[in-house]
């Protein structure tokens, strides 16, 4: 049975050590992808939860909150609860890498001649998929019910574009939680905890100029915001440019942030 | 190349107040398989996992495929395969996905990685499963994915930390079949176990571990003769003429012991058993089991169990200590 004889066996990666960890990747994403595929109940939280939430704040909560302009409050609402949606969306890949670690699946990988950071990243880069999600479910059921892009195709391209880039990045704040606590549902927890006040405490739902002074100063800072007005500005209109500088930069923050975060929590996690 | 494909020399890992290894010594050679036995939280996992790159000791060196471990842990991975204590295969994943990823993280061509799994899933008979998901295999099915896993890169050092726990005894008796195998391909096999009689049937040297320390080394034989000597048994046909055994045993018994009636140490009663010196007692007892009219069931002379060697060697450490 043996094609390979013993004593063969090369020491460097094929292609280089960028390569490597780029096709290592590759391979662990598309495991990840067949994962979600075959598991279509880990996609409620993109698909059907976003969808409660928007019908919740839409019909129960934003004639008050507009003040009887339920139309106009969705045009408002959606962006921000799309950006929303994508924070939440993040917190099943740390419950899943939390679960992967401990049932020793991680350990195999960890035995195999691979970059330490390829299991992690090839986890995050299949979340796209999940992103992309949040994304047609969000547009697609918000125009249902009246939502409307007054921009363009292109902008609403660049807003969707912009969504998954954004997951991307924020969702490293699971992966490291994930590193850290013991269980998924601890996972849960902890990012709950985190995620709600950076969605809530934010321009998603009501205008900031409604808010005591300190709390406008907790949204002013908070990524959620920039991130809200861009979406806002690419799919109903009004500035782009200045919102999106802010959003990037907390892009680059959030993965210079979390990324080594992750991979050293990663790497002592034994 | 050196003789030992496996070497560590005083490793000692603590987790918080557990010093799980306390320098440990160990030392395998090419091609043969080592046991390391011992009880649950003796060190044996995390010993494997020092050698298979996975944990950083405090201290101390290992060295496997003549490469240090702990200097370039990449290129030991190369020549390694690890079937972890839980089958660690993937549920979501189908027979083949499993094995083709690990292919190709090993750098192996598409092609070639399903090639290697297809050959893989017929020989642990696994091939009609191979597109079902890994979560409907049965526990002995997963333990077999798992152990092709580690398999995929044709390692020239597997490390299986407890193959067969869990395993029902026919399943266990199939995996010694695939260890024993790929010591015939070529492969070195660290395993460890809490089964005594599995290090017997497939280890050519046994370590014994016990609260991080190495408390013995020698093969399967040596062992046994480490601890105690001889024992002869005999079962007589009717149970009530033990005590007439008893009486005929007594003359062989080796200076300072006695025949004993079996039934308090877990053996089962019915049967007479003394520790002799050497197998000359075999010649003294026959005639005289037949002077007296004793019919036998069975009769024979036995090395103490592996049970009994750790026993005894866990408490004659006990006691240094």
């Amino acid at each position: 049975m043996t094609t390979l004889t013993l004593g063969t066996v090369s020491d460097s990666p094929r292609g280089g050590s960028l390569a490597a960890l780029a096709r290592h990747s590759v391979a662990l994403a598309r495991r990840s992808l067949i994962k979600t595929m075959r598991t279509p109940e880990a996609l409620i939280d993109v698909t059907l939860q976003p969808v409660i939430f928007l019908l919740l704040f839409t019909y129960l909560f934003g004639g008050a909150i507009s003040g009887g302009h339920r139309d106009d409050y969705l045009q408002l609402l959606l962006p921000g609860m799309l950006a929303q949606s994508l924070a939440m969306g993040g917190i099943a890949l740390g419950q899943n890498l939390n679960a992967d670690i401990e049932k020793g699946v991680f350990d195999r990988f960890r035995s195999l001649p691979v970059a330490r950071s390829a299991p992690l990243v090839g986890a995050v880069a299949a979340d796209v998929i999940r992103y992309l999600t949040v994304c047609v479910v969000m547009l697609g059921f918000g125009m249902l019910i009246g939502f409307r892009v007054e921009t363009g195709f292109v902008p609403a391209v660049a807003a969707v574009g912009l969504s998954i880039a954004f997951g991307l990045c924020f969702c490293w704040i699971s992966v490291w939680v994930g590193m850290l606590v013991r269980t998924p549902g601890a996972v849960q927890g902890l990012m709950f905890l985190i995620v709600f006040p950076l969605s809530f405490g934010s321009n998603v739902f009501v205008g900031t100029d409604t808010l005591p002074g300190w709390l406008q100063g907790f949204v002013q800072v908070n990524p959620i915001t920039p991130l809200v007005s861009t979406i806002r500005g690419l799919l109903i209109g009004g500035p782009v440019a200045s919102h999106l500088w802010g959003t990037l930069a907390w892009m680059a923050a959030l993965l210079a942030i979390f990324v080594p975060l992750a991979l050293r929590a990663y790497s002592r996690r034994a | 190349m050196s003789d030992f494909v496996v070497r560590a020399e005083g490793l000692r890992k603590r987790f918080g107040k557990t010093q799980a290894l306390d320098g440990v010594d160990l030392a395998m050679r090419r091609g043969t398989v080592l046991g390391v036995l011992g009880p649950n939280g003796a060190g044996k996992t995390t010993a494997v996992r020092v050698l298979a790159t996975l944990l950083r000791p405090d201290s101390g060196h290992a060295e496997v495929a003549g490469i240090d471990v702990l200097r370039e842990p990449q290129r030991v991975r190369r020549r390694i395969g690890l079937t972890g204590q839980y089958a660690s295969v993937d549920e979501d994943l189908t027979g083949t996905q499993n094995l083709v990823l690990i292919g190709q993280l090993l750098d192996l061509p598409t092609s070639q990685a399903k090639r290697r799994a297809a050959e893989l899933l017929e020989w642990f008979d696994l091939a009609e499963a191979a597109g079902r998901m890994a979560k409907t295999y049965s526990g002995g099915m997963r333990r077999r994915l798992d152990l092709a896993a580690s398999l995929v890169g044709h390692p020239e050092v597997i490390f299986l930390d407890e193959p067969t726990t869990g395993l029902d005894p026919a399943k266990r008796e199939d995996m010694w079949g695939v260890v024993r195998n790929q010591v015939t391909e070529g492969a070195s096999v660290l395993l460890t176990t809490q089964y005594l009689e599995e290090a017997d049937a497939l280890a050519d040297e046994i370590v014994v571990i016990n609260k991080g320390h190495v408390i013995a080394h020698d093969t399967p034989d040596g062992l046994k003769r480490l601890v105690g000597g001889l024992t002869l048994r005999v079962r007589p046909a009717d149970p009530s003429r033990v005590p007439d055994v008893l009486r005929v045993l007594d003359k062989v018994a080796a200076p300072g012991s006695t025949a004993s009636a079996d039934g308090s140490a877990g053996a089962r009663p019915g049967a007479a058993s003394v520790p002799v010196t050497d197998d000359s007692a075999l010649l003294d007892v026959v005639p005289a089991l037949r002077e007296a009219g004793i019919e036998l069931n069975d009769f024979g002379l036995h090395l103490p169990s592996l049970d009994e060697v750790f026993h005894t060697l866990t408490t004659k450490k006990e006691e240094l200590v």
